[in-house]
């Protein structure tokens, strides 16, 4: 027994969340306002995802954290660990037998089901701020439904670039309604957004925001008809267990142009291998060994 | 024929200081009209309220509008409002940096008024942007430049393509020529000429400089301390003033 209550917030605290999550819910993509308390890290370590994952976690769920996909970066490491100490909940690190999955910049590359919530950890929840910077009118905007210069953007990018080169926290619209910035996710990770069984919270500690994808929710990524919205990831296989359809991260493996690709979602990639599957650099150095 | 806009009363106050007091008129469509006079008259605040980005305390503006004919934009909700001051209505700064987004490109801010209207072809948005700029007399490979790299008389003309490229029916006009030297309002002056010939716009300008009206103006309103002191046909305003201010004004006019 610890000497926090349950999940380190107070109870009253936690209503607020509450009921700020359940607003979100009722009007997917609306971002709702709520009193972010100090939390025991930095602001920009995921206070706000650890806010909504204290309120609504229960003594009986099994709890995941990932960064950037894998489950035993600083960050993810330390949030479980506060959650273990502060609430007693069992951790996990499998996709599937985890109830609630915190996560930072990633969608985990297993299917999610219907009894579980996916928290995202959410740096600037505003996804016109970056062009208009005022507050007030970016509320007007998103309550008038003045989505055009989102479209500008994109517009910038192709001229700029030839194609929409946003590679992440690439907007969608929600239900045909607000505009949203899906935190900082690869846009291969966009199309998990629609359609997903799961309940997908996400929380801006220093923001003060929280919004929310119901499941099942229509998400579209916004585009041109001559320049449709495409899912990009790197064009190779895993090296450690010859996934390919995986978003792959690259890691740089000495001063002479040596490099590998891998899964970012490590648990996926650990599944895989675990079930037989090898990947081109693993299977080499395997033969070396033998 | 309607007047495409009828100004009924427009009366501001700011706290005990009056802006502008009682303004009626109307505006037939491919009329341009004037306003005239010197600062702290009252024009800036009457535009304002007329283009619905200041809340008179009394009177009515009425839009002759598309679909539904005249209608009150005061009495609008603010939607429909803002939804005309992207299609049907344009307004034009004094100073460019207001009415432009500086740090998107020159095509950008001529398609932003497009998109915001629902286009979302790319090659389509790209290349009436292109046109635009031509119109304006800017090179087509300034398109993916910023406007902070244009001069003062290009951002102006950016600024006037921006806000055209919607087929807009009435621009209001605060200054467009302030602040650019001689032979760059004359570009631009013949420029603004031709597109309110060429679209049949109508055209409310506000100016301290009688020679831009008595150029494009069919009408002027001389306004003092918040009223009007004297309306008419332009060459017959600047020709015989009648009022006090109006002879005053008139004669003011360095001679080169």
């Amino acid at each position: 027994m610890s000497d926090y209550n349950f999940a380190y917030l107070d109870e009253q605290t936690k209503r607020m969340i509450r009921r700020a999550i359940l607003k979100g819910l009722a009007v997917p993509g609306y971002q709702v306002p709520f009193a972010s308390r100090e939390m025991p890290m930095p602001y920009g370590w995921g206070t706000g995802g650890v806010q909504v994952s204290a309120a609504t976690l229960t003594p009986e769920d099994r709890f995941k954290v990932i960064d950037q996909g894998a489950d035993d970066t600083t960050n993810a490491v330390s949030i479980r660990k506060f959650f273990e100490r502060t609430a007693g909940v069992e951790v996990t690190e499998e996709t599937e037998a985890a109830t609630i999955i915190q996560t930072r910049h990633r969608i985990p590359e297993a299917p999610l089901s219907e009894d579980q919530i996916l928290v995202y950890q959410v740096p600037i929840p505003e996804p016109l701020r970056f062009l208009e910077p005022r507050e007030t009118e970016t509320r007007k905007m998103h309550s008038l439904e003045e989505y055009g210069l989102m479209h500008v953007k994109l517009y910038e990018d192709i001229s700029q670039h030839g194609a929409i080169a946003t590679a992440y926290a690439y907007p969608v619209k929600v239900e045909g309604r607000y505009v949203m910035d899906p935190s900082p996710i690869p846009k291969f990770d966009n199309p998990k957004l629609a359609d997903c069984p799961a309940i997908q919270l996400f929380g801006a500690g220093r923001e003060q925001r929280i919004y929310a994808l119901p499941p099942y929710s229509d998400v579209v990524s916004l585009d041109f008809e001559d320049h449709p919205f495409e899912a990009s990831k790197a064009d190779h296989p895993c090296d450690l267990c010859g996934a390919r359809d995986s978003y792959l991260d690259e890691v740089i493996t000495d001063d002479r142009g040596g490099r590998m690709f891998v899964c970012s979602d490590t648990d996926y990639c650990r599944t895989r291998q675990a079930q037989g599957h090898l990947g081109a650099q693993l299977a080499a150095k395997q033969e070396g060994a033998a | 024929m309607t007047p495409l806009l009828q100004v009924r009363g427009i009366t501001k106050y700011y706290g005990a200081r009056l802006g502008c007091r009682d303004v009626a008129f109307d505006l037939y469509p491919g009329e341009v009209m004037g306003i005239v006079g010197e600062s702290g008259s009252g024009k800036s605040t009457l535009l304002g309220c007329l283009a619905g980005q200041l809340e008179p305390d009394a009177g009515e503006v009425l839009f002759d509008t598309r679909a539904d004919g005249p209608r009150d934009t005061l009495a609008m909700s603010e939607p429909e409002r803002r939804m005309l001051s992207r299609t049907d209505w344009a307004f034009v700064h004094q100073h460019a940096r207001d009415g432009l987004r500086m740090g998107v490109s020159a095509g950008g801010n001529v398609g932003e008024r497009l998109m915001a209207v629902g286009a979302r072809h790319y090659g389509d948005i790209r290349s009436q942007a292109t046109d635009w700029l031509g119109r304006v007399e800017i090179p087509d490979d300034r398109i993916d430049d910023r406007p902070t790299a244009f001069s003062g008389g290009m951002q102006q003309r950016l600024q006037i393509a921006r806000n055209l490229v919607t087929g807009p029916r009435l621009v209001f006009m605060d200054e467009p020529t302030g602040g650019l030297d001689v032979s760059v309002q004359a570009r631009l002056l013949d420029l603004l000429r031709g597109l309110v010939r060429e679209m049949g716009l109508s055209a409310i300008i506000v100016t301290h400089d009688l020679a831009v009206v008595r150029l494009l103006a069919d009408r002027l309103m001389v306004m003092k301390d918040g009223h009007v002191v004297e309306s008419g046909l332009t060459d017959q305003v600047l020709d015989d003033p009648q009022h006090g201010y109006t002879q005053l004004l008139v004669s003011s006019v360095l001679q080169v």
